[in-house]
This record gives structure tokens, sequence and C-alpha cells, in this order.
């Protein structure tokens, strides 16, 4: 594949050694080769590959009430289509994408910040930024519930004083997704800081120092200098956050609950997806439901690297 | 379109600019603060404060009384320092055993991926076998499917060993990581030929070579790896709700969801629950911190 150029590196090296030892790779030497390999193939193939196409094969059948799996065609897909509540936990999916982009310019303008000559305390700041990244992603959401509680949280609390009126944020259908969101760029900022820190480190002082000299200020530096240059890792960031916020599941499922009024309004496509698949024991259509939304982060993914040419610098 | 500079390798947007040779003498110069440095410093100690302020209310309320959480407007600091709810949570769920459960599967995964990840990144990177370019490709492939949308056949495989409600049923899928073996390989492309010949000179076999002599060489790709497979299979969710469902079975992280059922209203139990429970995680991060951070940044390497 030469989407990865090592694999010609490797060749390369292939070849020298094939030189030295004045033969092509013996058979003992393949059989050590597959030996390395196996145990990984094995778990790959048991459980990777194996329930890749069993998830296909499911999604074009039923599960009976007493086991087994009957043939419906296309019906699934049909009806994965015509839902509406599909629709609905794609539509939020995709605003979840939109909200969690935002941690990217946040992340960027700390990184900037933290990459000011001279400045000190820097690894501590870098350290606690990315505090949130580590912690579970079920206690975050039970402290954020806590915050956002409608009774006795913190932040009705703290928006009172700037005369903002007390809101139940996650059960009301209106705020719930953006509470939500909110959370998810507040856990995920620290770890783009981490990775636009170190590809700020990439780009060489001098020119920093050269535009300065040339009396560019620092605004115009970070348009000139920072973004052009990092635009790889940019776009690196901006596919990892996508595919992230694609498959999100963790944070909805402990902020919402069960009971929630707003669970229809907050719901991702993964959060249907468990529903359908273990709760209302509806495979089929679950399995349909995680087949057509693997195609969707190919395809998007595949988007995004076409896109890229228009706007990323590789040096 | 015309976009082939941008591709060719040497169009810099900056070159023009490169300084005068002559300059560099004066960058040995000592750093002094410069004009501005105080409102960078009151920026990011807000941005800090946002990050960590959760943490510090998250330990305050635990400390409450529910009496004192369920008043209008609220306390700042408790008005006596109330430890029993980190008593309670113990009491009402089998915490010990959850705490017990998310360390295994921790290092279940973490362990497996270690082993079997870094003996096939070996093969892929420095030995030659037939189909290895075609096997690597298939391999990959397992990253660009997202682990969620495969978990019901993996129940089923779970369910048909009898491994439901079970310590292995939690990490056996988890052992197996392509981004592993992915960035294994590319730290072990790194090295130099020369080593492993001069070892097979000395009579080494293929093994003790890999083992005693490549694998110490790639120690901070283990660490970076090590890194993010704990915290991936610490923080884990979907897999272990479903698997196991007994709370005996469960991991910490599902364990506080039923915690949410419980007691849905008694925030200092669930306040300290869920600080016990992200807390070994912390502490991880805090004595390996420097190794977070190269695994992020290593995970940059992709791209």
């Amino acid at each position: 594949m030469s989407v990865f150029p090592a694999t010609a590196a490797a060749k390369a090296a292939d070849r020298r050694a094939a030189r030295a030892a004045g033969t092509g790779p013996a058979g003992r030497d393949q059989r050590t080769a597959y030996l390395f390999v196996a145990p990984l193939g094995l778990g790959f193939a048991l459980f990777y590959f194996w329930p890749m196409i069993q998830t296909f094969y499911f999604s074009f059948t039923e599960f009976g009430p007493f086991g087994g799996h009957t043939w419906v065609g296309g019906d699934n897909y049909a009806r994965v289509v015509k839902d509406v509540t599909v629709w609905q936990a794609l539509g939020n999916t995709v605003l979840y994408c939109g909200i969690g982009l935002t941690a990217l310019p946040l992340a960027l303008v700390v990184a900037s910040l933290l990459n000011r000559r001279g400045l000190r305390a820097v690894p501590l700041y870098r350290a606690l930024y990315f505090v949130p990244f580590v912690t579970l992603p079920v206690a975050v959401g039970l402290v954020w519930n806590w915050l956002y509680n409608g009774d006795f949280g913190l932040l009705n609390e703290v928006l009172g004083w700037f005369g903002v009126d007390r809101r139940y944020w996650v059960s009301d259908p209106s705020t719930a997704v953006f509470a939500i969101g909110a959370v998810m760029v507040w856990s995920t900022t620290g770890y783009y800081l981490i990775l636009f820190m170190a590809g700020i480190k990439g780009i060489p002082q001098d020119y920093y120092e050269a535009a300065e000299l040339d009396g560019a200020g620092a605004v115009r530096r970070f348009f000139t200098i920072t973004l052009p240059l990092l635009s790889p890792t940019i776009f690196f960031a901006s596919v990892i956050c996508m595919i992230q916020s694609l498959q999100v599941f963790d944070l909805i499922y402990i902020m919402m609950g069960e009971k929630n009024p707003a669970v229809g309004d907050t719901q991702s496509v993964v959060g249907l997806f468990y529903k359908w698949a273990f709760m209302e024991n509806a495979q089929g259509a679950a399995a349909a439901l995680a087949f057509l939304l693997m195609l969707l982060i190919a395809a998007l993914t595949y988007l995004q690297f076409r896109l890229q040419k228009r706007w990323v610098h590789y040096g | 379109m015309g976009d082939s500079t941008a591709r060719g390798g040497t169009f810099f947007p900056a070159r023009t600019g490169d300084p005068a040779p002559g300059g560099p003498p004066q960058r040995t110069r000592r750093p002094r603060p410069r004009p501005g440095s105080v409102a960078t410093h009151l920026v990011l100690s807000l941005g800090a404060l946002v990050m960590i302020f959760p943490f510090c209310w998250q330990l305050l309320t635990a400390l409450k009384s529910l009496a004192e959480v369920s008043r209008v407007p609220p306390t700042f600091l408790p008005e006596d320092w109330k430890w029993s709810s980190f008593d309670e949570v113990f009491t009402a769920l089998p915490f010990r055993e959850m705490l017990t459960n998310s360390a295994i599967n921790t290092v279940g995964r973490t362990a497996g991926q270690l082993v079997f990840c870094s003996l096939a990144a070996y093969a892929f990177a420095r030995m030659r076998f037939k189909g290895r370019d075609l096997l690597f490709g298939l391999f990959l492939s397992v990253l660009m499917v997202p682990s969620s949308l495969l978990v019901l056949p993996q129940y089923d495989i779970i369910q048909s060993f009898g491994l439901l409600n079970s310590a292995p049923a939690l990490f056996l899928p988890g052992m197996f990581s392509a981004f592993g073996t992915f960035l294994l390989r590319q730290a072990f492309l790194t090295l130099p030929r020369e080593l492993e010949e001069a070892a097979r000179i000395d009579g080494a076999g293929s093994f003790r070579i890999f083992w005693s002599v490549m694998l110490p060489l790639i120690r901070p790709a283990l660490a970076a790896l090590a890194v993010i497979t704990a915290m991936a299979a610490w923080n884990d969710l979907l897999w272990p709700l479903i698997v196991n469902t007994d709370p005996e079975a469960m991991p910490i992280s599902a364990g506080l969801t039923s915690l949410e059922g419980q007691y849905e209203t008694n925030y200092p139990v669930m306040m300290a629950g869920s600080l016990i429970a992200s807390l070994p995680m912390l502490l991880v991060y805090v004595f390996l911190q420097r190794h977070f951070v190269q695994s992020v940044a290593s995970s940059g390497v992709k791209s």
C-alpha cells in the first residue's frame, strides 16, 4: 500500500539483507516469521475479521426469539433508512462532530500561547490541560452532570450572577446536545494541545525571529507561519476528531441515563446501535446500522484526504 | 490542481524570509520576561482553572453531607469534612471487586498487546516472508473499523467460550491491536540492520535477537503503547457493559453507571465513587507523564 511510505524502506532493507546473506529467504526463516505473526493473526481472525464478516451477514438476517438467524434480505437496511430515529441520531452525531471540532482552534490558541519564547511553567500548563483527557469518561460525565444539575448545580449559580436564568441543561432538549458537546471539547482539548505542541516544536524558531525582525506581530506570525506549517498536524487532528466524534457513546450514555426526556435529542448512532442490539433485541437492524456507519466513516475519511490537497502544506 | 509545489518536498512558504547568516549568535542571550507575558499567564491560568476546577468541585462535593449539597445557594467549602461517602461507596457496590476487575482488564490488555503486537511488528519490519505486505495491509484494515461496531459477533464468541461475566471476557478482544502493531513496526524500522547481523554472527537465533537485542531498543515505543492501551482499557465502557452484566464481574467504569442508577440524587456518594474510580489512572499519569505526552505525540506519527 502506497499510503505507508515505510514499506519502501522495509523492502530496501530486505534487499540489502538478502544480498548480504547471498540467498533469498530460507524456508526456516519464513517459518519463523509466520510464528512471530501467528498469535496476532489468530487473534485478529477470531475477534476482528470473523466478526466483520458476521456483522455483514447479520445485517441481512433477523434474530429469532428462540435464537437462530433467518434471512430477510435488505429489510434491515430499508428499516434503517426509513427510521426517523436513525436520521435524528445521525443529525446529533454530526452536531457532536461539529461541536467537537471546536476543540482544535482552542488547542491551537493555547499551543501558540505556550510557544511564546521564555514563557515559564509550560510543562505545568501542559500537564494540567491534559488531565481531563486522562480521566475516566464515566467519572467525567458524573461530575459534569452535577455541575449542570438544574436544582443545585454550580453552573446555574455562577450564571445567575450574570443574570442568566436557571436551566435543566441536560434534560432540556434544546441545550442537552450542547451541554454534552461542551464536555467533549473540555475533555479533548488537552489531547490536541499536546499534538499541536509537538508539531510547533518542529517549526524552526528562525522563522519566527525573522518574521519578528520584519515587524510581524504575534497574530500575523500565527497566521503566516504557525498555521500553514502546522497544517499536516491540524489535518491529522481533524481526521481523528471526526472519527472519534462519530463513535461517541460513553459520555452520552452516562450523562443522559434512560429516563431523561431528552434521550432522543441527544442519542448518537453508536448509542442507537447499543439500544437496538442489546436492549431491543433488534440485532439485524443494529448490524445494518453498524455497517452503514462504517461506510460513512470510511467515506468521510476518504473525502478529508481528498480535500487536504487544498489546504495542507507538506514542507 | 496546480498544487504540485506542496507535494514536491521543497516548497516552504517562509524560505524567502530566512534570516541572514550572522544573526544566530544573538540567540544565546538569556530570554528575559517580555511585555505581555503577564497577560499570557492570565489567559493560560484561566484555561487551566476551567480544566481542573470540576475535579476540585468533585472532591468538595464528596466531602459534604447530602443535606448540604441540596442547599441553594451552594456552599463552597464543606461545613464539616465528612469522609463517610467514601465508605458508603464500598458498601453500596462490590467496589473492591470492580477495582480489581478494572486492574485485571488493564494489565491483561496491555500485556497482550505488548507481546502480540511486538512479535508481529518485528516480523513485519525485519523479516521476509511470502504475503507479508498483503497481510500487513489486511491487519491495518482493522484500524479503519470502529471497534464498537463489532461487539455483536464478539459477544457471541465470548458467549460460546462460556466466558460471559468473567475477567478474560473483559480483555480478550482488546489484546490484539492494529494500531499497536503499526506503532511498534515503525519503531523497529528505525533500528540499524547491523545490530541483527552482528547478533546472528554471534550465533543468536531469531527469537533471541528479537528478545534481547531489538526489544530493549524500542523501549520508548513500548512505553507509549503501554500507556495508550492501559488508558483505553481502564476507561472502556461499551464492551464491559455488554459482556459482564454481573456487578461482581464489572470493571469500575460499568460499575459507576449502576451507582448512578441506584443513587440518583446522592451526589456526595457519586462524586466519591467517581473520584476513586478515576484516581488510579490519574496517579499513573502523574508518575508517567512523560510517556503519556510521548504517546500522544507518537500517535501523530500516523499522519
